[in-house]
C-alpha cells in the first residue's frame, strides 16, 4: 500500500512572460511599470511543481495538495480561476506582493509560518514543492530557506523527476552542469523539491476540478493575512534594462548557397 | 575590511573546475582578508593548486562522507567553514553543488545570500553586484547591510584566478554527521552517451531548434527525420552546443512529432536556460520575447526564419536570414563538409 503524502506546493505568481517589463521606482524601492496593471500566471516552475503533486498525490491515495501563495489577493483570485482547473488543491493565500525585487529569506519566513500553521500537517508524510526558481526574482534560493526553517535537510533543486519505489524510498532526477542529471535516493518524506520542468505536460482544463478548488479558494482569499514583505537591507544602486537593441540587418531574396556561405563564414571566422 | 572566504568544492578527481577559479579571481579583487574554505572527498591538491593566492588560511572539511553532491552534508561543511573562518564576504562559485545548498547556509549562519550573480565590484569601502531580475530582462547593482552576505557567482562571468602552485597547509575543520544527515545517497549521473551529448555549455556556438522544423513544409508534410538529419550533422560538423524553443520541446508532451534528442534540458528562454556562448544561431524560431530572454549572454546572434518580420527582425539579431532553414541548412553542412575535407 503506497505511502500517503501531505504535499505543500510553494509559488507566487508573475507578469505573464509575453508582457514588456519596465522597471520604475517605486515607494519602498523598486518596482515594475504598471505592476497591478500586467496581467499575471502561476510562476512557471511552479506551475510544474503543482502538476507532479498533483500527479503524486493522485497515485498515492489519501494524499493531499496545498498550494501556498503570497500574492495581491486581487491578483491571486484572478489567476486562481485558471490554475484551480488544473489540479485539485486546497489554497493557502497570503496577502502580499509578488514583486521580484523583495527578498527570498523574508518570503521563505512567510511561508514556512503559513506551512506550519496547516491544520494536521504531519513532517512524516511532508513534501514541499516549488520551482527551483522564479521567473520574478530568480534566485533559487526561497525554497531552500523555507526547508531550513521547518527543519527540513533533505533537499534537491532542479528536479526533473521523482519516482516512488516499492519501499517508499524516493529516485531524484536533478539537473546538474552540461545536460546531465544526479540521480540521487532518498529514505522517504519529509523532503524539500525545486521542481525544473519536470516530465508531465500541462493537464487539461477540467471544470469540476475547479468548482470543487473554488469551494476553498475563495474562504482561503478572504481569510489571507497581510504580509510584510520587502527587502530590509539591501540597497538597489541601480535597476536598468539592458540597452541590448541591435541594428538587425535583414537579408532576404537571397539563394541558400549564398546564406550558407556567409553562416559558415561567420561560424568559422573566415 | 571585510574578511573573505572563498567557498569552493573539488570535483570527483580531487581538482577545482574553472567556475572555483573565477570565483577566487572575483574575490581577490575585492580585496580584505582571503580564506580559502575546500570541500571534498580529498581537498589537497586543490589547495596546492591555489597555493600561491594570498589566503590567509585554507580551511576545510574532507572525507568520504563528503564526495556526494547531497544538501544534508553539504551544508553542515558550508556551514562549519563558514563559522570557522568568520567572514563577512563568502564568495562562491554558483555551481549545481553550490546552489542546492548556499541560500540555506546563509540562513543558518544569520546571513543573507545572493545567486546568480554576475559581478562583484568594491568602490569606496562598499561591495556591490549585479544580479538580473525577471529572467534576464533587467539589471540590478545592489549593495547589502547583512553580513554574512554569500554570493554564488554564476560560470563565465569573471576571470579565472591564474597564479602559481606550491604547497598549501591545510586546517581540517570537525563535521560530525547525524545518521539523519545521510538519508539521502547520490547513486550516480544520468547523461546521454558521449557520442550523442548535445549540450555542450563550453561550446562557442549554440545552435538553437524552434517548432517549425516539426511543422508542416511548403509540400505539405513535415520532415521531421530530414530536420533531426540535418541539425544533428551540423552538430556533428561544429561541435555546437544544442538548445530549443519552449514550443518546440513541448510538443512531445503534446503527442505531436518531435526531434528525437530534443528535451527540456534544451530549453531555452523564460523556463530554461541562459547558457553564454560567443555565438547563437537560430532556426525556425520566431525570436518572441519569453524565449530571448535565454539569449541575454549570446553575445553575436544570427537568425533564419521564413517570417521578415519575427521578433529577430525587432533588434534581437544582428542578421536575420529570411529564408528556408531546411534548405539553408543542407547547404551549410555541405559547405562545412567540404572545409573540413580540404
Amino acid at each position: 500500500m503506497s505511502t500517503p503524502y501531505q504535499i505543500v506546493v510553494c509559488g507566487s505568481i508573475v507578469p505573464d512572460p509575453l508582457q514588456t517589463l519596465e522597471p520604475a521606482a517605486g515607494p519602498a524601492g523598486p518596482a515594475l511599470k504598471n505592476e497591478m496593471m500586467l496581467p499575471a500566471v502561476l510562476d512557471p516552475w511552479a506551475w510544474h511543481a503543482l502538476f507532479e503533486a498533483a500527479h503524486l498525490a493522485k497515485g498515492a491515495p489519501g494524499s493531499k495538495v496545498w498550494l501556498v501563495s503570497i500574492a495581491p489577493k486581487a491578483k491571486l483570485q484572478q489567476v486562481m480561476m485558471i490554475v484551480a482547473q488544473k489540479a485539485p488543491f486546497e489554497l493557502v493565500a497570503v496577502d502580499g506582493p509578488s514583486s521580484g525585487f523583495t527578498e527570498a529569506a523574508e518570503a521563505a519566513a512567510i511561508l514556512a509560518d503559513a506551512i506550519k500553521a496547516i491544520p494536521g500537517l504531519d513532517m512524516k508524510k511532508l513534501l514541499v514543492f516549488g520551482g527551483w526558481e522564479s521567473a520574478s526574482r530568480g534566485a533559487g534560493a526561497t525554497m531552500q530557506i523555507v526547508g531550513e526553517r521547518l527543519g527540513v535537510t533533505d533537499q534537491f533543486q532542479g528536479v526533473d523527476k521523482l519516482t516512488v519505489a516499492g519501499d517508499g524510498s524516493m529516485e531524484i532526477l536533478e539537473r546538474i552542469e552540461g545536460g546531465k542529471h544526479q540521480v540521487s535516493k532518498c529514505a522517504g518524506p519529509p523532503a524539500v523539491f525545486g521542481w525544473a520542468t519536470g516530465n508531465l505536460p500541462e493537464p487539461p482544463n477540467n471544470p469540476q476540478t475547479g468548482m470543487m478548488n473554488m469551494r476553498t479558494i475563495m474562504p482561503s482569499l478572504q481569510r489571507a493575512k497581510p504580509a510584510k514583505l520587502g527587502a530590509e537591507g539591501v540597497k538597489f544602486v541601480s535597476v536598468t534594462q539592458p540597452s541590448q537593441r541591435r541594428d538587425t540587418q535583414i537579408v532576404k531574396d537571397t539563394p541558400p548557397d549564398e546564406v550558407a556561405k556567409q553562416i559558415v563564414a561567420w561560424i568559422t571566422g573566415g | 575590511m571585510e574578511t573573505i572566504l572563498v567557498l569552493a568544492h573539488t570535483e570527483t578527481d580531487g581538482s577545482l573546475a574553472k567556475p572555483a577559479l573565477e570565483a577566487l579571481g572575483a574575490a581577490k579583487s575585492l580585496g580584505g582578508t582571503l580564506i580559502i574554505g575546500l570541500v571534498g572527498e580529498n581537498v589537497q591538491a586543490a589547495a596546492h593548486r591555489i597555493a600561491g593566492c594570498g589566503a590567509a588560511k585554507f580551511l576545510a572539511v574532507s572525507g568520504a562522507d563528503f564526495t556526494q553532491a547531497r544538501y544534508a552534508t553539504d551544508a553542515a561543511a558550508a556551514e562549519a567553514i563558514a563559522k570557522t573562518a568568520g567572514a563577512s564576504i563568502i564568495v562562491a562559485p554558483a555551481t549545481s553543488r553550490w546552489n542546492r545548498v548556499l541560500s540555506g547556509v546563509a540562513h543558518r549562519l544569520g546571513g543573507r545570500a545572493d545567486t546568480h550573480v554576475t559581478a562583484i565590484s568594491a568602490a569606496a569601502g562598499a561591495i556591490s553586484i549585479n544580479r538580473w531580475y525577471y529572467r534576464q530582462r533587467m539589471e540590478a547593482v545592489i549593495q547589502r547591510a547583512q553580513r554574512p552576505w554569500v554570493i554564488a557567482l554564476d560560470p563565465g562571468c569573471c576571470e579565472a584566478w591564474q597564479g602559481d602552485a606550491g604547497t598549501a597547509t591545510v586546517e581540517n575543520v570537525a563535521v560530525a554527521l547525524a545518521e539523519a544527515q545521510k538519508r539521502t545517497t547520490v547513486t550516480g549521473v544520468k547523461a546521454p552517451a558521449a557520442d550523442q551529448q548535445t549540450i555542450r555549455p563550453d561550446a562557442p556556438l549554440l545552435l538553437v531548434a524552434g517548432a517549425g522544423w516539426t511543422k508542416k513544409q511548403a509540400d505539405g508534410q513535415t520532415h521531421v527525420p530530414e530536420a533531426e538529419k540535418l541539425i544533428l550533422g551540423f552538430l556533428k560538423l561544429t561541435q555546437a552546443s544544442l538548445g530549443g524553443s519552449k514550443s518546440l520541446v513541448d510538443l512531445g508532451g503534446e503527442g505531436q512529432a518531435v526531434l528525437s534528442f530534443m528535451t527540456h534540458l534544451h530549453q531555452i528562454g523564460q523556463t530554461g536556460s541562459t547558457p553564454r556562448h560567443q555565438k547563437g544561431l537560430s532556426t525556425c524560431c520566431h525570436g518572441e520575447e519569453p524565449h530571448t530572454v535565454g539569449w541575454r549572454f549570446v553575445n553575436e546572434r544570427r537568425a533564419i526564419s521564413l517570417d521578415p518580420n519575427c521578433g529577430w527582425a525587432r533588434g534581437k539579431a544582428d542578421v536575420l536570414y529570411v529564408a528556408d532553414a531546411f534548405a539553408v541548412m543542407a547547404k551549410v553542412n555541405e559547405q562545412l563538409a567540404a572545409k573540413k575535407s580540404a
